[in-house]
């Protein structure tokens, strides 16, 4: 009974006897979950368009990060003394450096690789994420670093908001990263249904041989598909070493995307926003009222065992296609 | 011209069905284990016996228990760190509860519990395939992980909840522990694996592995054959557990000496996993290769400076040995995507005809 | 196809050639320090300091004085990432070269090493970190963990958090809590921490930090929100220091009651929460800065030619690697003069790690007057000797040393060590009974 209790009912007294406490990790939640529906935007991004699974996607998230600081480092070495201005023209050429991540991807990886099974361009990415880490760490060093947030104009400080007898704080940055996430997902919204190369990468998503019996230039959309997931890890990179700094470290949180796509389908926008907050959300509720009982530090499994649990019994996630398997 | 088959007639069948069918081979076999069991303790210093050879063999059968369920079963795994160190805490706990049995029992049964949970963590794999399964896996990763931190009991409640391997005897021989000679250890893990690598031979060219194949290949069409699909796949996870779990017990019983949770984490997945793909899917010898290749690297990266005398920072090595493996690993995939094991194929292949190219 | 074979060829060559590669020895006329360092990996930030002024101290002493002694020292690097393997890696492929002692410099490390240290002969030098057992030289000869145990310095917190609160009475029923490094580092001191709570009437709470959650702490910072304890405790390295004051300052700590041991205490660690950090408390045990001779002459000699950037010269964690060669050198001098020879060995070592005795004298004539508190109560049967530290505190910009130096509770922590020595003896069957010899200072 006692047992009952504990799992049932005290998880929800809590809950209700410091709604404070309920409403900042909630908000916890919600931040970490627009985090992951970020990297998951990008895996989702080049599954879409390529049908590759891109498990360097997380790296790819820190080797952004680590360039734009590097080369800020690098602009102010050479002298350019207003910080913004070095700070915008570091960001202007990491954007080009992902470009060039991208082209070398296809080049290099993708086009070798045209036709092979899902299973050998999914392992081709677990090479490409070694290279990255070698690479990031030979050029940037493997010293953890702090993110140019206020020479983007990124904001500081937070928001104590006093209710409920406590106080429930809000950073800034956790509130402009879900702006800028919002807005970033709006955007590629708009881009995937107005404009033509957005309607082109559906095509592609659809079937390559339809599209390429259309003139739509595979190789192409392929670089474009892999520029705009470097975006978005551009994107997570800054927004996520704003909280902490840019280290390697941040690869393995990448993994934690895995649930997220798997809640919200393989090829789904929606899907992986959705999927995100519903498993950032779970997790900080399930790790801060349950965990307790299982002697923390369950954060690390519970968003693998949710994904489990919906896999068992909607394995295309909630917005996926529904996988037919053809004999 | 060395590898002529010429004159080499088969009068039975059994004969023609041998694993080894070709006389070559078989003395290239008989060579290589001599070499295995005499040369190497015989001429290998303490260095090359107890940091290239020992672990290279632990890989080798990790990475065999690996290809059985992913290469021959198609399920992909990405447990298997966590299926090591399953067998290396159950084999830990039943050393200090039983120290009077010995340590070899222990290290073999091991690989039961390791199985068992391995069994656990497959049941999803009748519903879910593929990448799915992967990330199915990867719970059983963190999860195990987890408990190997959570549950002190494991760790005999130990407050650093590291490992210590107890020291035990084989006779009068010393086997574990740090007093344990390399050549003593290198031995022993030699004599299980080879004979672990001979009882997965004959599991994959029986019909077991003949089912595993089917699977693996269409397994719509293997149900409809009449191949249960459930008995079938966790049998697969059963068995590669199984290997897994005594490499892990192996790992820490006769290389490591010790372990903390963080051994078994998901970087030890991937490294196997490695092994896996680039030496060849579906093939033991592959696992071997792939176990020499991505463990051997980094050893002759961080020799390799120094032997030809060019300063290079530890660190800069490490970075570089990422590179180097992560750029193996995506040309393996374009060049070969078999592995290892089908360029051996290939050179064998090519070996029967020269010097004529067809 | 020529690529492919061209590819294939160098693909199996180098497989080939692994076994057929034999690592060399040393040469003869210099003493082999290897240094156990991670400057990849998650805990980079807290270890590349570390490992330049390890390197730099020694490095300054080839140059200056022509080594110890006359023999130049041999140091290389081996990097482990703070990763037990690697680390028993490296230390198995450093043992051919014939080292004189192991810095495994983690705690995890060290504990895989203990045993090994006897049988081959190589000293552990695991400097206030490792086994807090160890300090019990009569049952682990070959591991020395000078100058302080973790436990040492969870009393010397102890004793400044209740001088904070007005005296240890005034601790009951108070709850502390402990946020700490899911490791072999921050669990060690934790069965000490539950004795005091039981002692003095306080309540723990404990927040492990899983290595792979370092960066990642939200869930453990809203923990310490509910549990509202009046002092928090850390036992962090690497990433997870710098996240910890960060998350401390986001859920308005009060950063003065926010203390950590002496490895919790890197500049770059309480600097990336700018003012949020200020008054984050920690211990040490040495001197910030570069107003000693003895690093001027690093300076001069040493800077520019290492991995030292310039703007990280003298932080407190590249003082603390000073330190940890000090405390090399020393050694390998007595050993010295010990055994009358010039190219010692491990079991030398051993000897010249037993007899350290660097008085405030010694510390000025090798060029850090007031560096440090005198290291001279290493014995043979007390390898650590349980020397004093201060608590400093982070002032926006810099360490501020804001107490005198703080004995630690010998009476409680002694008796305890030597028991878990006993019990650790117990546990490993077979631990070989102390032989070796114990030299007079």
């Amino acid at each position: 009974m006692d047992i009952l209790y504990k799992i049932f009912l005290d998880p929800f007294v809590q809950m209700g006897a410091a709604p404070d406490l309920l409403l900042q990790t909630l908000w916890e939640g919600l931040v970490g979950g627009v985090l992951y529906a970020l990297i998951a935007l990008g895996f989702v991004l080049i599954f879409k368009a390529s049908g590759v699974f891109n498990f360097a996607q997380g790296i790819m998230v820190v080797f952004a990060a680590l360039t734009l600081v590097g080369l800020y480092g690098v602009l102010t070495g050479l002298g350019i003394s207003n910080s913004h201005v070095a700070a915008f023209v570091a960001l202007g050429l990491t954007i080009a450096v992902m470009f060039i991540v991208a082209v070398a991807v296809e080049k290099l990886v993708l086009r070798p690789l045209v036709n092979q099974p899902d299973i050998i361009l999914f392992m081709a990415t677990f090479g490409l994420t070694y290279v990255l880490i070698g690479l990031g760490e030979l050029i940037f060093g493997g010293d953890p670093k702090v993110m140019i947030t206020q020479q983007l104009f990124l904001p500081k400080g937070a928001w104590d908001l006093q209710i409920f007898g406590g106080f429930v704080t809000f950073q800034h940055i956790d509130v402009a990263a879900a702006v800028i996430a919002s807005l970033m997902v709006a955007g590629l919204a708009v881009f995937f249904s107005k404009t033509r190369i957005g309607r082109a990468l559906r095509a592609v998503a659809d079937s390559h041989k339809a599209a390429l019996s259309v003139g739509i230039s595979l190789e192409q959309i392929w670089v474009i598909v892999w520029f705009a997931s470097g975006l978005v890890a551009l994107v997570t990179g800054i927004m996520w070493a704003a909280r902490s700094d840019v280290s390697f470290a941040l690869q393995i949180i990448a993994l934690r995307a895995l649930p997220v796509l798997i809640l919200g389908g393989f090829t789904s926008i929606p899907g992986a926003i959705v999927g995100g907050l519903i498993i950032g959300i779970g997790e900080k509720l399930g790790e801060f009222y349950w965990g307790p009982l299982l002697g923390n530090g369950i954060e690390s499994w519970l968003a693998y065992f949710i994904a489990l649990v919906f896999l068992l019994f909607r394995p295309q996630g909630l917005f996926g296609e529904k996988i037919i398997e053809r004999v | 011209m060395l590898y002529r088959e010429a004159g080499q007639f088969k009068t039975s069948y059994s004969a023609d069905q041998a694993v080894f069918p070709i006389l070559q081979d078989r003395i290239g076999l008989i060579a290589i284990l001599l070499i295995a069991f005499v040369g190497i303790p015989v001429f290998g210093n303490s260095f090359l016996l107890q940091a290239v050879m020992i672990p290279f063999l632990i890989y080798s059968l990790a990475a065999i228990g690996l290809n059985l369920v992913t290469g021959y079963t198609g399920l992909l795994s990405l447990g298997t760190g966590a299926f090591m160190g399953v067998g290396a805490y159950a084999c830990y706990k039943l050393a200090s509860v039983f120290p009077n049995v010995n340590i070899l029992v222990w290290i073999i049964c091991s690989g039961f519990f390791a199985a068992g949970i391995g069994v656990i963590f497959g049941l999803p794999s009748l519903r879910i395939k593929g990448f799915y399964l992967a990330i199915a896996t990867l719970a059983a990763q963190f999860f195990l992980q987890w408990c190997f931190v959570r549950i002190p009991w494991l760790v005999n409640y130990n407050v650093s909840n590291a490992i210590e391997v107890p020291q035990r005897k084989l006779g009068d021989v010393i086997i574990t522990g740090p007093s344990a000679t390399p050549t003593v250890r290198y031995l022993i893990v030699l004599t299980i694996v080879v004979v672990m690598t001979w009882i997965a031979s004959n599991i994959v060219r029986g019909r077991i592995g003949r089912m595993w194949m089917a699977v693996r290949d269409q397994d719509i069409a293997a149900e409809l054959m009449g191949i249960r699909l459930l008995r079938t796949k966790l049998l697969a996870f059963a068995v590669s557990s199984f290997y897994c779990g005594v490499a892990g017990a192996l790992l820490v019983f006769m290389w490591y000496g010790g372990a903390e949770a963080d051994t078994f984490n998901i970087n030890q997945s991937f490294f196997v996993l490695f092994m896996v793909i680039i030496g060849g899917l579906g093939s033991l010898l592959g696992s071997y290769l792939g176990a020499a290749l991505i463990f051997g690297l980094p050893i002759l990266l961080r020799i390799l400076p120094d032997a030809v005398g060019v300063p290079m920072h530890s660190a800069t090595i490490e970075h570089i040995s990422f590179l180097i493996v992560g750029a193996l690993i995506i040309i393996f995939l374009i060049v070969e995507p078999h592995g290892l094991a089908r360029l051996w194929q290939i050179a064998k292949q090519k070996l029967r005809v020269w010097p004529f190219p067809y | 196809m020529r690529f492919k074979n061209l590819m294939i060829g160098a693909v199996l060559a180098a497989t080939a050639g692994v076994p057929a590669i034999v690592s060399t020895a040393a040469a003869q006329d210099s003493v082999y320090v290897p240094l156990f360092s991670y400057r990849t990996g998650p805990f980079a930030g807290s270890g590349i300091p570390i490992a330049n002024g390890m390197n730099d101290y020694l490095a300054m002493l080839n140059a200056r004085d022509g080594g110890i002694g006359g023999v130049k020292i041999a140091i290389e690097e081996c990097e482990t990432g703070y990763d037990t393997k690697k680390g028993v890696e490296c230390y198995e492929s450093t043992k051919a070269k014939n080292p004189v002692i192991t810095n495994p410099y983690s705690t995890g490390i060290t504990l895989q090493l203990i045993p090994k240290a006897a049988v081959d002969k190589i000293p552990v030098l695991s400097m206030a970190y490792g086994l807090s057992a160890s300090a019990d030289g009569s049952n682990f000869p070959w591991v020395f963990n000078p100058p302080a145990t973790y436990w040492d310095g969870l009393s010397i917190i102890m004793k400044y958090i209740a001088e904070k609160e007005g005296g240890f009475d005034k601790l009951k029923g108070k709850t502390i809590g402990y946020i700490f490094f899911d490791g072999g580092y921050g669990r060690e001191p934790i069965p000490l921490l539950e004795q005091f709570a039981k002692k003095y009437g306080f309540e723990t709470k404990q927040y492990p930090v899983p290595a792979a959650e370092m960066q990642n702490q939200s869930a453990q910072w809203l923990n310490v929100r509910r549990d509202k304890p009046a002092w928090m405790i850390m036992w962090g390295w690497g990433a997870m220091n710098p996240t910890a004051v960060r998350e401390a300052a986001r859920t308005n700590f009060p950063m003065d009651k926010f203390i950590g041991i002496w490895w919790s205490g890197g500049e770059d660690d309480a600097r990336p929460a700018a003012e949020g950090g200020k008054g984050y408390l920690t211990l040490n045990f040495h001197g910030v800065g570069p107003d000693y001779p003895a690093l001027k002459d690093i300076e001069k000699h040493v800077l520019g030619k290492s991995q030292t950037q310039k703007d990280k010269f003298a932080e407190n964690l590249y003082n603390r690697g000073v330190y940890n060669s000090v405390l090399i050198a020393e050694a390998i001098r007595n050993a010295q003069q010990i055994t009358k020879k010039k190219v010692v060995t491990g079991e030398d070592v051993r000897r010249g790690l037993e007899t350290l005795n660097i008085t405030e004298a010694r510390w000025k004539e090798l060029g850090f007057p007031g560096f440090a508190a005198p290291v001279t109560n290493v014995t043979c049967a007390d390898h650590n000797g349980h020397h004093a530290a201060y608590v400093q505190q982070w002032d926006g910009t810099k360490w501020v040393k804001v107490t005198d130096w703080i004995t630690p509770m010998k009476e409680e922590v002694r008796p305890l060590l030597e028991a878990a020595a006993k019990d650790y003896v117990e546990k490993n069957a077979g631990w070989p009974k102390r032989t070796e010899v114990c030299d007079k200072k």
